[in-house]
């Protein structure tokens, strides 16, 4: 932990890996090391589901730059989609 | 030196010993082969968990005659593939520092029991576990006869980051450090960063402590990590790994 910026989010959702969905219950997020992303930080995403062990994991690491851009995108996207179903009601 | 002439071998394999509360966790041990007797290393593996380059090191001390023992730190948090339980780790916190030092006790007793060495007992890790080596050359109720930090951070870690799992920060430790320190760092390493690890050798010296620290320029953190090519620095990573044979030379052998 080189880092010690992490944190657990409970969460309920569904994430694919190893060819098969699984029910999502927590996502770790992490400013750290990546595993696999070249680069000494980058922002992680682990979204896991704990009872089901530690194989059912969908990893994402990301730069910070990226990292900010995908949550604006994800913020923006929300309340599109919150206005059109305002729309419909 | 290695003679062309000489007979080598070497066995690696996992064990099971007794770790912190008499838990029986996974380590994976390598030795060279004869009756010895040998001096012997612990190896604290870093946050990414037990993986392959810990495993390969432990293989590499062994071949540089060394009894090398690497416990599985997250032997109690899941098993699967390093990664994923080491993912799961990171979340919690990382391992809780009084576990890791009662895991290292158990292993160096292990060491220490073994008919083919000679109870000298090192003890060596990187980036995490460079931080955990420094605490177990501090805390260690067995005792090591030499410590390798490379690249620990958080051994300067400010009160705000102090958490129930690392409840104190390691530089405050260091009047208890009982055996001779080797540290290793780059200078573009942002934890520990250069003033850290300043502070970090000013303990030390008041202290009156058995130190070397070396900082490379031009690397960064984790230097020896050849399979990470953004974090490799072939010439400080040829050069640690002398001053690391050199010093446990001087402090384990003979």
């Amino acid at each position: 932990m080189c880092t010690m910026i992490a944190e657990k989010v409970q969460i309920a959702g569904s994430g694919k890996a190893r060819d098969r969905w699984f029910p999502i219950a927590q996502t770790y997020v992490s400013y750290d090391h990546p595993f696999h992303l070249q680069r000494e930080h980058a922002l992680n995403l682990d979204f896991v589901n704990e009872a089901l062990g530690t194989g059912a994991r969908v990893a994402v690491e990301l730069t910070p730059d990226d990292a900010r851009a995908l949550a604006t995108t994800i913020l923006r996207l929300l309340d599109e989609g919150a206005q059109a179903e305002a729309g419909r009601a | 030196m290695t003679d062309t002439r000489a007979y080598e071998g070497l066995i690696a394999e996992t064990v099971t010993v007794q770790g912190d509360g008499g838990d029986r966790i996974y380590a994976y041990l390598a030795r060279p082969l004869g009756a010895g007797p040998f001096p012997a290393m612990l190896l604290l593996h870093h946050i990414p968990g037990w993986d392959e380059w810990y495993k390969e090191t432990a293989r590499r001390y062994a071949h540089h005659g060394y009894v090398t023992i690497c416990p599985d730190l997250y032997c109690r948090d899941g098993h699967g593939e390093p990664e994923d339980v080491a993912a799961r780790v990171r979340a919690e916190g990382g391992a809780p520092d009084d576990r890791v030092v009662g895991d290292a006790d158990g292993c160096i007793a292990f060491l220490r029991s073994l008919p083919y060495v000679t109870g000298k007992v090192g003890v060596m890790g990187t980036c995490s576990g460079g931080r955990h080596s420094f605490l177990v050359g501090c805390r260690s109720s067995e005792g090591v006869d030499a410590v390798v930090d490379c690249w620990g951070g958080n051994v300067v870690t400010p009160p705000d980051k102090l958490t129930e799992r690392q409840p104190v920060a390691p530089i405050d430790y260091t009047a208890d450090l009982a055996a001779p320190l080797l540290g290793l760092f780059g200078e573009n390493d942002f934890s520990p960063t250069p003033e850290q690890v300043a502070e970090h050798e000013a303990a030390l010296q008041r202290e009156g402590k058995d130190y070397e620290f070396h900082m490379y320029p031009d690397a960064g953190h984790g230097f020896f990590y050849y399979h990470y090519p953004q974090a490799y620095a072939a010439e400080a990573a040829v050069d640690g790994w002398e001053k690391i044979w050199d010093f446990l030379a001087r402090k384990l052998d003979g």
